[in-house]
């Protein structure tokens, strides 16, 4: 039998499969954890609609609880209130930025969006403020590729959500 | 024009139409994978592809439910037969050029933006989560389209010329965006959604300052209206259903 605090600890454990630098809680997409007899009850939420990590993510979820012990893992999936990058965790954004991905910036007050506006980014390798967007989408959906104009290095932006 | 379609209750219907506007343009913007100009928009479009893939996931397993017979979203996306999708008619039209494809995008995102605004206060509770959730991504949609048409529209020669090219042949197709149906009739006044025709001035209040940067002209609207709403779609649609839906048709019930 495991407590609920002891299965907030172990999800705390299990990285996300995209960015393994932070963990599932770390990004705030465990919105909820219950002991309950014989197992645990897990509710989620998806990042982007369309993230294709989300059924990795519920897999190593029920994995990582089932080998603590857990008899029974439920994983449920929540979409309100929707995923927002403020729920990421102030340590792991420290974090995201030694792994080489800037972290996410102020998102735009009430969805305004003025015409072409890029965000001031600073690299995450040598910090200067001096670097361009190469394109609105990365690797993933939730990131945009950057390149720093001092240390030529490409590198990733974790855009607000 | 394909044969008769069948009235469907307004709720599934309303749901529908949204649903499949997504999947349809999701499954064109798919298309492009490997075929990019340069790799990071070929990256870009399938990312929005798959935006716009798991909104249509989500909007159809709610419609299976609304419709209560069973279906899942699988079977919905890949057992329909054509009059029963409920797309836009200018998602299901061949890509084109990257201009005409960008300039689609931003079309149809800047009227979804419009839509899921209205439709989070929907007394759909799901429906509302789903338009919440989608509206955040749907955001960054419109920014990259944006973008590209103003930089595509007020560029070269050639890229002007390709721009308002497209500008002639998409327009008229906007038309269906903001047509009324008893449908609409319905989602207002059980608080279900907007009626579409309502949202036409934001939408030409969001896409005129852009199309104005571009250096681009706006033919004048005629009667021309389209019909994929009603379940009447164009000449293309069987195509793409062909390939879309092949392989559950070839091998039905095959999972990975």
């Amino acid at each position: 039998m495991l407590t609920t605090a002891q299965a907030w600890d172990i999800l705390a454990r299990v990285p996300d499969p995209e960015i393994p630098a932070i963990s599932v809680t770390e990004l705030g997409i465990v919105r909820d954890v219950q002991a309950v007899e014989e197992g645990v009850d897990v509710v989620v939420t998806p990042t982007y609609s369309g993230c294709p990590a989300t059924e990795v993510i519920e897999r190593s979820i029920r994995e990582a609880l089932s080998a603590a012990g857990a008899r029974d893992v439920r994983v449920r999936q929540q979409l309100s209130p929707a995923w927002s990058t403020d729920w990421i965790a102030e340590d792991a954004r420290e974090r995201l930025r030694a792994y080489g991905i800037a972290p996410p910036g102020e998102r735009p007050v009430g969805g305004v969006q003025p015409l072409s506006f890029v965000p001031r980014v600073a690299c995450p390798r040598c910090g200067s403020a001096d670097t361009e967007r190469l394109s609105q989408f990365g690797s993933t959906a939730c990131k945009a590729l950057y390149r720093c104009r001092a240390c030529r290095e490409p590198f990733e932006y974790f855009k607000p959500l | 024009m394909t044969s008769a379609t069948k009235t469907l209750p307004a709720h599934l219907d309303y749901v529908l139409r949204i649903a499949d506007t997504s999947l349809i343009l999701g499954q064109r913007l798919a298309e492009w994978c490997g075929h990019g100009p340069v790799i990071e928009e070929d990256i870009a479009l399938t990312n929005i592809a798959l935006d716009l893939v798991g909104q249509a996931r989500l909007m159809l397993t709610h419609a299976g439910a609304l419709e209560g017979q069973g279906r899942d979203e699988d079977q919905l996306a890949f057992l329909r037969r054509e009059p029963e999708f409920r797309n836009l008619t200018i998602v299901e039209l061949p890509n084109g050029d990257f201009g005409r494809t960008i300039l689609r995008n931003f079309l149809v995102a800047a009227w979804q933006r419009e839509l899921y605004q209205a439709l989070a206060k929907s007394s759909d509770t799901e429906l509302a989560a789903i338009a919440a959730k989608s509206l955040k991504e749907t955001r960054y949609h419109v920014q990259h389209a944006s973008d590209w048409v103003i930089r595509l529209g007020d560029g070269t020669e050639e890229s002007h010329r390709r721009m308002q090219a497209a500008v002639d042949v998409l327009w008229p197709y906007t038309a269906e965006f903001f047509s009324a149906t008893p449908t609409d009739d319905v989602a207002v006044a059980t608080s279900v959604g907007p009626a579409w025709p309502s949202l036409e001035p934001a939408w030409t209040a969001a896409v005129t300052p852009v199309l104005e940067v571009a250096t681009l002209k706006v033919p004048a609207r005629t009667p021309f209206l389209t019909r994929g709403k009603l379940g009447m779609h164009s000449e293309h649609f069987g195509h793409l259903l062909a390939e879309m839906q092949y392989l559950q048709r070839a091998y039905p019930g095959g999972t990975w």
